[in-house]
């Protein structure tokens, strides 16, 4: 009867979702009045694992067979199931990414799971029920859920909850699901990683985005230059990707990415409703645009009317003055 | 070539999010419904691939009778024929099990869908397809071409990067940007549309393990701080200070 929560690397390092993964599983696992233990998979350093003590994991189950370096999702399954059959796990919890959400979906089905994606709460368990909250309509609405099976799985938005950063070293076990060569049917034939000094847009916690009013590609320097000195990720609206300026990964909105940081400052974006449904969970939005009417102005908590051509070199300025 | 494509019906992307006076349950008044756009995506995809290799292109939708005037869009846009499984999508393991159960009489080559829908924003459906049928899901993916009359060539977004997958078909896949160009229906799809098959089915028997008990709308903002833009370094020094965000 423990929670089970995945964490995915990258590059050796802990992903930061996962890290809010770990925390969500520490404190279900106080709720139940019981342990949280960590499962990995593939490339991940010991010592990033074993730091996992310090978001309240006790334990974690590593299987570092390098076949699973990259992400197969019969195996990732396999192995996952696995470990929680031997833990006993009553919940999973899993980051609401794009890996996440797809081997939650399959636990589900494999082990009769209720399953819950892209929640921003801890669950309430009153009555010996079992409800999280999770955003539903492009972030304009949340919905409460009754996960009624004996097994829950719980995958959490991006963002939603704040990282603990307690103290404690997780006990590293080796781990192994005995995987045949058949459960690596469908394994990628190649991973390309993006080229980027900057930050990944759907793990940032600030975010730098540009629209229209940014007139063309040939200004982005702009939104680069803060996006770097704030540590930031970039992102553009729709017709910025549809028109090429910039590629379709940076597209936030509805049918684009959607994200979820403490700060999103968009630049010359007049706010369609499309794109604010890809962007409202933001905790502080910030928005520069020319139009003193333009509607992101309503769902923004700072604004200024000005052309970005004149207001950012100034906003890089003043960010290049903070002692960070 | 058998492609099945997956659409659910949802409220317009501008409409207006409301709930009844209880909270329990979505307001559907006066709101207009689309077909999701993430499943645009799929639909123009299979519908590109069988006019380049030939096929059917089959258009399935869990929901009621009032779901048809977007299922006949979608047979306007180019698929062949529907069918509607005649039931309320409680959740997304009861949609899932009603696509494999449509899935497994029919025998489709590729099966087809958005990354997710508009208003739960699961991003479930395709991945539980999947394991139903015991079959690859590739989610979600922003490329997919046919290498020949067996295999399929995706490319699939990972954060921070792509991965490129090949799979024997058949194959459940999920769609998302730029993997084609959404239609509109012109007036000879409209007309033809009119004669195709809708075929209304009833759901087969299936769990539902996430029961939606209640519904909130975030709290409203209280109002944005304006700052001029002669002294725009302020706004730095106010998300450090104030807004402890930076």
């Amino acid at each position: 009867m423990s929670v089970l929560v995945f964490v995915e690397g990258l590059s050796g390092e802990i992903k930061k979702s996962s890290l809010e993964a770990a925390t969500y599983g520490s404190r279900v696992a106080q709720q139940l009045g019981t342990s949280a233990t960590a499962v990995a998979i593939g490339e991940v350093h010991e010592d990033a694992l074993a730091k996992l003590g310090e978001q309240g994991i006790s334990k974690v189950l590593y299987d570092g067979d390098s076949r699973l370096n990259q992400f197969v999702a019969n195996a990732y399954v396999k192995v996952i199931a696995s470990a929680a059959a031997q833990e006993g796990a009553k919940v999973l919890v899993f980051s609401n990414s794009n890996i996440g959400a797809a081997i939650g979906a399959k636990l589900a089905v494999r082990l009769n799971g209720s399953l819950a994606t892209n929640v921003t709460t801890l669950p309430n368990m009153e009555g010996g029920s079992f409800v999280v909250t999770r955003g539903v309509f492009s972030g304009k609405a949340f919905a409460d859920v009754a996960l009624t099976a004996d097994l829950k799985i719980i995958a959490i938005k991006k963002n939603s909850i704040d990282i603990t950063a307690g103290s404690g070293t997780a006990a590293v076990e080796s781990f192994s699901a005995d995987l045949a060569d058949a459960d690596f049917a469908g394994a990628p034939k190649e991973t390309v990683m993006q080229e980027t000094d900057g930050v990944l847009l759907p793990e940032a916690s600030i975010v730098v985005s540009g629209g229209r009013g940014m007139k063309g590609p040939e200004n982005w320097h702009l939104i680069e230059d803060l996006a770097r000195v704030l540590g930031a990720a970039t992102a553009c609206s729709k017709p910025v990707s549809d028109m090429d300026w910039r590629p379709h990964h940076e597209h936030v909105g509805q049918t684009g990415i959607t994200v979820s940081p403490d700060l999103y400052i968009a630049i010359g974006i007049s706010g369609a409703i499309q794109h604010l449904a890809g962007v409202n969970s933001s905790k502080v939005i910030a928005v520069i645009n020319k139009d003193p009417e333009a509607p992101f102005f309503k769902a923004a908590d700072y604004g200024i009317v000005g052309d970005a051509f004149e207001v950012v070199p100034k906003l890089i300025e003043a960010a290049k003055a903070l002692d960070k | 070539m058998k492609i099945l494509v997956c659409i659910s019906n949802v409220p317009d992307t501008t409409a207006k999010i409301n709930f009844t006076a209880d909270n329990k349950a979505f307001d559907k008044n006066g709101v207009q419904f689309v077909i999701n756009p993430w499943d645009e995506y799929a639909l123009a995809r299979a519908i590109e691939l069988k006019e380049a290799k030939g096929g059917t292109v089959t258009v399935l939708n869990v929901g009621e009778a009032d779901t048809e005037p977007n299922i006949r869009k979608a047979l306007a846009i180019g698929a062949d024929d529907a069918i509607r499984v005649n039931a309320f999508p409680k959740d997304s393991f009861f949609v899932a099990q009603q696509i494999a159960a449509v899935a497994k009489e029919n025998q489709y080559d590729i099966i087809l869908m958005g990354k997710e829908s508009i208003d739960y924003n699961g991003s479930q459906v395709h991945s539980m397809v999947g394991e139903l049928l015991g079959i690859p899901s590739v989610v979600p993916a922003f490329k997919l071409d046919l290498v020949d009359d067996s295999t399929a060539r995706l490319e699939r977004e990972i954060e921070g990067g792509k991965e490129i997958v090949e799979v024997k078909l058949p194959f459940v896949a999920s769609a998302q940007q730029p993997m084609s160009e959404p239609r509109i229906p012109n007036m000879r799809g409209i007309m033809t549309a009119r004669t195709k098959p809708l075929k209304a089915v009833e759901p087969v028997a299936a769990d539902v393990k996430a029961d939606y008990v209640g519904y909130s709308k975030p709290e409203k903002k209280s109002g944005v701080k304006m700052i001029a833009p002669e002294n725009a370094g302020e706004l730095i020094t106010l998300l450090r200070n104030e807004a402890k965000v930076l």
